[in-house]
């Protein structure tokens, strides 16, 4: 067994993870290593989802009696949770969304429909970068559309990296917004914030942070990043699916105009017009995803009680020695940084010229789970002119062993098309 | 081993050696994608009267697209318009059977090497990689006639 300074004790924490147990294809051992696209969830969680369903289910902020108020309680709580974890200046700047897709969505419709001086106009410009999710680029893209403000972005150096090398003409006075990701979900790249923000600051843009791959992988502290939004999804956290989170300051969620209308976000309504909740409320119109938020709040107590510095630390481990395995294989090209420095656990290749989906379908025989295709994330892989890739997620459960039998699994895949 | 009831020789035999690939001329070139994985093709069909009397493709995408296009290229190339439909149909049918359908010897008749799919029936994440060429070819054949009768 690899043994790599800095790991989990792996073995306690597999524990926790009931489908890891699984086999598959006659007995083959579930070897999970697409945590990118949706994390494992740990019992902890799924007994938190359990308990609200049978002991305390009501609908939120409504009811005066018993059960409704602890309903309340729990999904207020998880709020708090979700603060902390983040460490919000406030409680009540953590909008609950069903995931960063929304989030992000969320953002640019505040936008669109604000007055001076945030809204985006045709005067105005709108910068992402190349290597966004495509979460991060159609909401700007319709919002460029509808406004007609220009949207612009920074490109990608050729080892996977922003090339920031002309940030200056990239953001400037006409800058309304600068939206980009943290962590990028196809090559894993570990983005420089600081540089960002510091441009976005000087000529006065707001800055949104997509920090889907952050939040479940290392410690997130949004008054550190200095953005003005920081959008993330709870599913990739051990969370369940359907729960997202949109932090933003303050003084934005008051003055920035709600999106849905409905139930929950409202003050007082007649049939000429209403006022609005105070924020978060204003932002969360309807029935919320009640249980899916005590399970977010689970979720949190759970990584916590491991320590995100202890899963940043496991991960990185994990991560140079997959990187340095992985290249030990023929004809296998890393899509983005080659080494373990600012980078996250998701690892992106293509080998020889056998497609992605084959390595999938191959891999799969063995119990080996990798996500193939272009990990909705497109222009990038136009960007270093591939059509798809496979990738391999690592998460606070993954172990060099997994590692060492992807890199088996690869073999296999090679003897198969060879 | 299950996986070799997906990757036929036939199928890995098609995906080395493709029939018919490269664009030729043609009276309709439609492009499809898989969006999910991005598979791409370009199809161009070419008809003489009732006869197809050329499928031409490009495209990029895993074993299973691509041998597809090449068995398509084989299978429908010369044939009626009618009968390619059939055999269309038919392996529309095998493909969306879920793995239910053991072929025949009528339907081994029909779709000849294109039964060498019906393992590929049972993954449904690869059915859309294989059907993609299909696709595309009847959408570009509909293009054909619908210009052909308007031009």
């Amino acid at each position: 067994m690899t043994i790599l300074p800095g790991l989990l004790d792996t073995e306690a924490i597999r524990k926790d993870f009931p489908i890891l147990d699984r086999t598959v294809h006659d007995g083959k051992k579930i070897v999970y290593l697409d945590s990118a696209a949706t994390s494992q969830k740990p019992r902890q969680v799924l007994d938190a989802l359990n308990e609200y369903y049978e002991r305390h289910n009501a609908n939120v902020h409504r009811g005066v009696y018993t059960i409704a108020e602890e309903a309340t309680a729990l999904y207020e709580g998880a709020r708090d949770k979700v603060a902390a974890f983040i460490n919000a200046p406030s409680r009540d700047e953590v909008i609950f969304t069903k995931n960063a897709s929304e989030s992000l969505n969320l953002v640019a419709n505040m936008l669109g429909w604000a007055d001076e001086p945030y809204r985006v106009d045709h005067d105005t410009e709108i910068v992402i970068t190349e290597m966004e999710h495509h979460s991060n680029i159609v909401p700007w893209q319709l919002l460029s559309q509808r406004t007609g403000a220009k949207l612009k972005w920074f490109g990608l150096t050729d080892d996977g990296r922003l090339d920031l090398s002309n940030i200056d003409e990239i953001i400037t006075e006409k800058t309304k917004v600068v939206s980009f990701v943290l962590v990028s979900n196809i090559m894993g790249t570990v983005n420089p914030v600081e540089a960002i923000v510091r441009r976005a600051q000087e000529v006065g843009a707001l800055v949104v942070v997509d920090a889907s791959q952050a939040a479940p992988h290392m410690p997130l502290d949004v008054q550190a990043l200095q953005a003005d939004f920081v959008a993330f999804t709870g599913h990739k956290m051990c969370a369940p699916t359907g729960i997202g989170v949109l932090w933003g300051r303050q003084e934005l969620l008051e003055d920035l105009p709600p999106f849905l209308g409905g139930g929950e976000m409202i003050e007082t309504v007649s049939m000429h017009s209403s006022t609005y909740a105070p924020a978060p409320h204003k932002f969360e119109a309807g029935t919320p995803p009640i249980a899916q938020a005590v399970g977010l709040g689970a979720a949190v107590d759970y990584l916590t009680s491991i320590g995100m510095e202890n899963i940043a630390r496991h991960e990185h481990a994990i991560t140079e020695y997959a990187v340095r395995r992985l290249q030990e294989v023929p004809d296998l090209r890393i899509i983005g940084p080659t080494t373990a420095e600012d980078r996250g656990a998701t690892i992106s290749f293509t080998l020889g010229d056998i497609h992605p989906h084959d390595v999938g379908q191959v891999l799969d025989e063995q119990g080996i789970a990798v996500r193939v295709g272009h990990h909705c994330a497109r222009p990038v892989c136009l960007r270093y002119g591939i059509p798809a890739t496979t990738r391999a997620s690592f998460y606070l459960y993954s172990t060099p062993g997994e590692v060492d039998a992807l890199v088996e699994g690869l073999e296999h895949v090679r003897n198969f098309f060879g | 081993m299950k996986l070799d009831s997906m990757y036929q020789d036939v199928i890995l035999d098609h995906y080395k050696h493709p029939h018919g690939r490269g664009l030729r001329t043609g009276d309709a070139e439609v492009h499809h994608v898989n969006p999910t994985c991005g598979d791409e093709i370009t199809l161009r069909v070419r008809l003489s009267g009732e006869t197809i009397e050329d499928v031409s493709y490009e495209g990029q995408g895993c074993s299973i697209s691509q041998a597809s296009a090449s068995v398509l290229n084989e299978l429908l190339v010369g044939k009626e318009l009618a009968e390619a439909r059939r055999i269309q149909e038919t392996f529309l049918e095998l493909m969306q059977s879920k793995g239910k359908i053991e072929p025949d010897d009528a339907m081994e008749e029909v779709l000849e090497d294109a039964v060498a799919f019906a393992g590929v029936s049972k993954y449904p994440a690869r059915v859309k990689c294989a059907l993609l060429s299909w696709m595309a070819w009847k959408d570009a054949t509909a293009q054909a006639l619908s210009e052909g009768k308007t031009a």
